[in-house]
């Protein structure tokens, strides 16, 4: 991300009481596939309908490529969304709904249908262009919707949870497809997503949100293994969650024991994959012990429920571990569990 | 699989009979050959000819053609914008109920209020008195017929649309009047046959040199029911029931069409 397209800087949203966004502040650059994500409610949506002009926030400012956003009307904006409903108009065909863009933008009816052909075969809808709307399947239909928008060349396309009306089999081939796209029309590409799998696989970068605010924006293996907040720990991913006071070299927890990790806060995060299980108990200082609930086998690898002596997760459930392959421990075993201080991050 | 219907059919075939005899009464006696409305003398066509060389029915039936037409255009304008209005920029239920109280409000309290309000602002009674009062709740009818359609339309066809580069008003042409087109028709469909046989408002807020047609049929009945009378109904009935149908089918054909 050399130059920014988009910035948003202070950006806050009321619903009459409800705060819907605050002090939102962001970064896009000109080629970036940029996702937001979080649970519902959590402003995302918000976010994306201030972008594309359908809400007007209360304060902050945006701009596109150092032009001020805020202040133009959602017709003018070079910027076009997909919506999660897809929203074709439904007494139009295929060609007819990608030319809507053009024709309203006043181009030359040889230009339209160029670019209407062009945009067809982009998306791979070639023969479809005389259909209506309710002739196609739903991942056809996504399609006309994609091509709809991008046929516009707009210097940001807005995506409303694109792919959460598809079935699974369609979903994951869309996934590959929008990201191909996304390289081939060199358009910056916004997401909404509440689906963490589809953010991490598909975006550059990712910004979480919870409750109106941005918790963190960062490449999706930062997010993964340097999550900046106890919110998105949990979000992103598994994880397990512990609480205490920062030490040097680690926390110590409420039962006085000393948990292995870095940085400074009051919760330390591990995931299941950095901790490294015993079935034989050893003495050792920063030993978590236990004894095995559950295993759990699902291919690649196995998730072992461990139920701790004397200490307890943030949540009180038992601790995870993923071991590779096939579990070497079984259920009621008594465990020991070790981690390094450098895969655990104490955050706030 | 149907139930057999057992002795139900009696009270069945009652109410049909019911709804339904007073019409084919009308329809019989429209061919009666004698003066008298009750008895039937013979079979005749006499009273259609007769009805239509009758000058003060003719005139009768384009005043309230002209009412028709005029409320019809009027009330499908003001109540589609209305609904318009209503279902995307208000976020009122009071405002709604209000907008159409005029389609369940008494037409013995519209008309009485049309009339002092006309003799308020000192408008001389006619047809034009006639064609506002009935625009009145007109519009009322077609706001609750266009409102629903609306209600139902996906509202981020009409943002996909501006988000495409469409203003407002391309917008509401392109995309929002297309998607409810069926329920503007039949709004229209529907203010206008109210409009054509309504008594009581016209009664009250008519002038008394332009009768409309169902005010010259009740000045005639008052001197007796004659055939004439009956035929003049039985049109009457063949244009509502082709009104009806034709609405029936625009609906049920833009329907399927929009799935």
């Amino acid at each position: 991300m050399s130059e920014s397209l988009v910035r948003i800087e202070g950006l806050g949203a009321c619903y009459g009481s409800v705060r819907a966004l605050s002090e939102v502040d962001l970064e896009i650059g000109g080629r970036e596939f940029f996702a937001l994500l979080g649970p519902s409610g959590c402003g995302k949506t918000t976010l994306l309908r201030a972008l594309a002009g359908f809400e007007t926030p209360s304060e902050g400012s945006v701009t596109l490529g150092g032009e001020d956003l805020l202040s133009m009307p959602a017709h003018r904006r070079q910027v076009n969304m997909m919506f999660q409903s897809y929203a074709l108009f439904p007494h139009l065909t295929v060609e007819k709904n990608i030319a809507y863009g053009p024709s309203r933008a006043g181009l030359s009816k040889a230009e339209i249908a160029g670019r209407v052909g062009e945009v067809i075969e982009t998306v791979g809808l070639g023969g479809m262009g005389r259909r209506r709307p309710h002739q196609l399947s739903g991942g056809q239909r996504q399609r006309v919707a994609l091509a709809r928008a991008i046929v516009n060349r707009p210097r940001l396309l807005l995506l409303d949870e694109p792919l959460s009306a598809l079935d699974r089999n369609v979903r994951s081939q869309m996934q590959l497809e929008l990201k191909r796209l996304q390289h081939e029309v060199g358009i910056a590409f916004v997401m909404v997503t509440h689906d963490q799998e589809e953010a991490l696989s598909m975006a550059d970068r990712v910004a979480v949100m919870d409750g109106g605010r941005v918790q963190q924006v960062a490449t999706p293996e930062e997010l993964y293994r340097a999550p900046a907040n106890r919110f998105v720990a949990e979000f992103i991913g598994r994880s397990n969650v512990f609480t205490g006071t920062t030490t040097s070299g680690g926390l110590v927890a409420d039962g006085g024991r000393l948990l292995p990790g870095h940085g400074e806060g009051s919760h330390l995060i591990v995931r299941p994959e950095d901790i490294r299980i015993a079935a034989v108990p050893i003495e050792e200082g920063g030993v978590l012990r236990g004894r095995v609930l559950e295993t759990q086998f699902s291919g690649g690898s196995t998730m072992v429920a461990v139920q701790l002596e004397g200490l307890a997760t943030v949540s009180g459930r038992p601790v995870l571990v993923s071991q590779a392959g096939l579990s070497s421990v079984r259920r009621g075993a008594d465990v020991a569990l070790t981690w390094d201080a450098a895969a655990a991050a104490i955050v706030a | 699989m149907k139930e057999r219907l057992g002795w139900l059919w009696l009270p069945f075939v009652a109410c049909f009979a019911f709804l339904y005899i007073p019409i084919v009464t009308l329809v019989v006696m429209s061919f009666n050959s004698g003066r008298s409305a009750l008895n039937f003398s013979g079979f005749s066509f006499r009273w259609y000819p007769e009805l239509f060389s009758d000058s003060d029915i003719g005139q009768a039936l384009l005043n309230s053609l002209t009412v028709a037409v005029g409320a019809m255009l009027f009330s499908t304008v003001l109540g589609t914008m209305l609904a318009v209005g209503l279902v995307r920029y208000a976020r009122s239920t009071a405002l709604d109920a209000i907008a159409m109280t005029p389609a369940i409000l008494p037409d013995l309290v519209l008309a009485i209020g049309l009339l002092v309000f006309f003799a308020f602002i000192g408008l001389p009674l006619g047809l034009s008195t006639v064609m506002i009062a009935h625009a009145a709740f007109g519009t009322a009818f077609v706001l609750a017929v266009v409102r629903a359609r609306l209600v139902q339309l996906d509202g981020s066809l009409e943002e996909a649309s501006q988000d495409l580069g469409a203003s407002w008003l391309t917008t509401f042409l392109l995309v929002t009047l297309p998607s409810i087109r069926p329920a503007v028709v039949a709004g229209a469909l529907l203010s206008f046959t109210l409009s054509l046989d309504e008594f009581v408002i016209a009664f009250f807020t008519d002038g008394p040199k332009t009768p409309t047609l169902p005010i010259e049929i009740y000045s005639r009945v008052r001197f007796g029911v004659t055939p004439e009378i009956n035929a003049l109904a039985t049109m009457l009935l063949l244009v509502s029931v082709t009104a009806v149908v034709v609405g029936a089918l625009v609906l049920r054909r833009t329907e399927s069409a929009g799935e």
